[in-house]
């Protein structure tokens, strides 16, 4: 294989990454090596032909771009980009044969590989950090095939979470705010900054005593109800990841429950869920109405069904 | 009963038909979840040894859910035509595998052998299939239907138009039939999941639908997905229905944890011959998936598998136009990645073909199992094989609604194009007649929304 061969496949695997939003930047003409691999046999100078190559993408995510029309002479190119404005469904966006266009396909891509990146990952120590939110365990210890394979161990405190919810946690507050992963890290770092001050200075103003909080890895809804027997608060709010959709892995739920107990189901909580910027519930409304609604729980000592019927 | 066999020199028994059925299956994380799945590789091959030697008579006397207490049960074993399967009772569900497979044997005869069966031998026989023998069984047996046009033809494939919006929206649904019916998309049906469960969101969108139908000439149907109570109050209230729709369960629980009994869908299929609009006759539409039973502690102990079959078995009763299962859907504790999925898709289409219904797939995931597109392209790819009726139609396959993904708009023309298939006939000459298609090929005014514009 000669130099130019070679030159001209590293490029497309490059081209590739970068559409595919795996590699940014400048890659000037001969520096891009692929990853993981044995560098190539010295090339002794780049081959002329490529001199001049720059590929700089811009974000392919970016609303200009994910709604670009894609059809190919389409009978009304106005009304194209109307059509595709009523909905985020993938539409107007052509073919190649019976099959994608490449930009399109890519896309798709992009925004699944970022689902999944969020899927198989821990919550950002530096945020909990910030936040003094110390990490306790569900009953999940075989990681996150585990985890996605039993929610019932998701459920459920580990004996040493117990334990150390005993040593550390302040009993009976009016709110406890709990942090967990859920099925996206990623949503958790895009709403904790936002959402967690407005909760703490929301219930402080409402002249009620807050919990001390923490964060639960492998967690799912239904650990509220051990959250409750453990530290006996009157009110749990459980923030927590949301199942990504495609290219949405940001969105998170608040749960929320009065005094959870064993035994308790969906239909004993109350959830604010969708929560995001740009699109979704902005994440300080969220904030502030959660607390209203544990002021309410507090109030109407219920939450869930038996809230909805209190309050009708 | 002893049920018992070696296997290397190794001796395992089974308690019950109950647990060999759950441990002869395939690797399912839903069979764990349940406490039914084989421990080892070589305990599951063993069960399947045992089960291959179960006379078929012994399946139908030991139902998922005892007559007495399960009005699926009943369904299904009062259907059964006993003169069929007094001539198949002692056979084993090793030779009743042969059987199937064999070449003296035609569709003709499949079709009747259907009528004996019981989902519980159903269910059994497709233990012991190989994929391949899943899609191989399943190309013999053709199950047509016909509501305004004709689906599960020989050499056809349809696609179900799902034009979902986030908030139902008229005009974004709109958008997204126009870009559908350019790719060919709509033969199955124009079946939309509401947000809004609503009689008034739902009949604006039976009329927006038909609308389009009408404008257009369209040889199809439309359908919106809600409960079936909603739909029914539609009929009655005039709206135009082409296909009426509900989700099922392989137990009487699981169809109460759905606000449906047997009773309620005779019903709402009394309603469809007196109220739907298409010629008929047949007017039902019913959507299934291996877990959904187990998700709501309706299995009554068994495994996935059986309880899926049950669902085939119930919903045959009603004569629907069309049947799919949403195999991906249900999340990874059910089944877990690429190959669970990809598997539960050729047995459930397999099962509910051997039941006599016109059986099409979701071929889908969500984002939290171990798959991704290429794995449910392969499964389209198996399942166009083996003769299925119908896929999704779904922009890009990214439903942007339900939040999973499945098969698209450009996937029916590209698996027409490469099995040499075409949509169903009255569509395909509708697609002609307007110069979208030509020879099976989308042409070059193919692909453009606003083609339908037009009118």
């Amino acid at each position: 294989m000669d130099d130019a061969k070679l030159n001209e496949i590293v490029e497309s695997v490059v081209r590739q990454l970068i559409a595919a939003g795996a590699v940014s930047g400048i890659q000037p003409a001969g520096a891009a090596v692929p990853l993981n691999q044995p560098a190539p046999a010295p090339i002794s100078a780049p081959p002329t032909s490529n001199l001049g190559l720059t590929i700089d993408l811009p974000d392919p995510t970016s609303e200009d771009l994910r709604y670009k029309a894609r059809v190919k002479n389409p009978c009304d190119p106005a009304a194209l980009t109307e059509l595709i404005n009523s909905t985020t469904a993938r539409i107007g966006v052509g073919r190649a044969g019976p099959r994608y266009n490449t930009a399109s396909l890519l896309l798709f891509q992009g925004d699944h590989a970022v689902t999944q990146d969020a899927l198989y990952r821990d919550i950002d120590q530096k945020l909990l950090d910030e936040f003094g939110l110390f990490t306790v365990q569900t009953n999940v210890t075989g990681g996150k095939e585990q985890f996605l394979l039993r929610p019932d161990l998701g459920r459920q405190l580990s004996d040493e979470a117990k334990r150390t919810l005993a040593d550390k946690c302040i009993k009976k507050p009016n709110v406890q705010l709990v942090v967990g992963d859920g099925l996206s890290a990623a949503a958790i770092e895009a709403n904790l900054r936002q959402i967690f001050p407005v909760i703490k200075q929301g219930v402080q103003a409402a002249g009620l005593t807050m919990g001390t909080p923490f964060h639960i890895k492998y967690c799912r809804v239904g650990v509220m109800n051990d959250i409750g027997d453990a530290i006996q608060p009157d009110v749990v709010l459980l923030l927590i990841g949301e199942r990504p959709g495609l290219g949405r892995a940001e969105s998170m739920s608040v749960y929320m429950g009065f005094k959870p107990k064993s035994g308790e189901t969906d239909a004993d909580r109350d959830v604010v869920c969708n929560i995001f910027e740009n699109g979704g519930t902005n994440p300080l409304e969220a904030g502030a109405f959660v607390v209203q609604i544990a002021q309410k729980m507090r109030q109407n000592q219920a939450s869930g069904v038996k809230l909805k019927l209190a309050t009708q | 009963m002893l049920l018992r066999t070696k296997l290397h020199g190794k001796t395992y028994e089974f308690p019950d038909i109950r647990l060999l059925m759950g441990k002869a299956n395939e690797e399912k994380s839903g069979d764990r979840l349940a406490g039914v799945a084989a421990e080892t590789a070589a305990e599951r091959i063993a069960a399947r040894l045992v089960l291959a030697e179960v006379p078929l008579w012994v399946l139908r006397e030991n139902p998922a859910v005892p007559y007495a207490d399960d009005e699926v049960t009943r369904v299904i074993q009062d259907g059964v035509n006993e003169t069929v399967y007094s001539e198949i009772k002692d056979w084993s569900v090793g030779q009743f595998r042969e059987w199937l497979l064999a070449d003296t044997t035609t569709p003709e005869m499949i079709r009747r052998i259907s009528n004996g069966l019981t989902a519980e031998m159903i269910s059994a026989v497709t233990k012991l299939m190989s994929n391949l023998d899943l899609m191989y069984g399943a190309s013999k047996i053709r199950v047509m239907a016909h509501c305004n046009n004709t689906i599960g033809a020989p050499g056809t494939l349809s696609s179900r138009l799902q034009p979902n919006h986030p908030t139902d929206s008229p005009e974004g649904i709109r958008a997204e039939i126009y870009e559908g019916l350019a790719y060919g998309s709509g033969d199955s049906v124009i079946g939309i999941n509401p947000v809004d469960d609503s009689y008034s969101s739902v009949a604006r969108l039976l009329d927006m639908t038909y609308d389009v139908i009408k404008t257009w000439q369209i040889p199809t149907q439309n359908c919106v997905l809600a409960h079936v109570t909603t739909q029914m109050k539609c009929m009655q209230s005039g709206s135009p229905v082409g296909l009426v729709f509900q989700s099922i369960s392989g137990s009487q629980k699981g169809n109460d944890s759905f606000g449906i009994s047997v009773g309620m869908l005779d019903e709402a299929y009394a309603l469809a011959k007196k109220h739907c609009f298409p010629a008929g006759p047949n007017f039902m539409y019913f959507e299934t998936g291996q877990g959904s039973a187990l998700s709501a502690e309706a299995h009554n102990g068994w495994d996935q598998l059986t309880l899926e079959a049950r669902n085939y078995g119930l919903a045959k009763r009603w004569n629907p136009f069309q049947v799919n299962t949403v195999v991906g859907f249900i999340g990874p504790e059910y089944l877990y990645d690429a190959r669970q999925i990809q598997r539960a898709g050729l047995e459930d289409h397999f099962m509910g073909k051997l039941t006599g219904i016109p059986m099409g797939v979701d071929a889908c995931y969500t984002n939290h199992a171990r798959a991704d597109q290429n794995a449910i392209e392969n499964l389209a790819v198996m399942l166009t094989a083996a003769g299925c009726n119908y896929f999704m139609g779904v922009p890009m396959g990214d439903d942007s609604m339900l939040s999973y993904q499945c098969t698209s708009y450009h996937d029916a023309p590209t698996l027409r194009q490469l099995f040499k298939a075409r949509p169903a006939a009255e569509f395909e000459s509708w697609l002609v007649s307007l110069g979208l298609m030509k020879d099976g090929v989308l042409t070059e005014k193919a692909g453009d929304p606003t083609f339908f514009l037009k009118r």
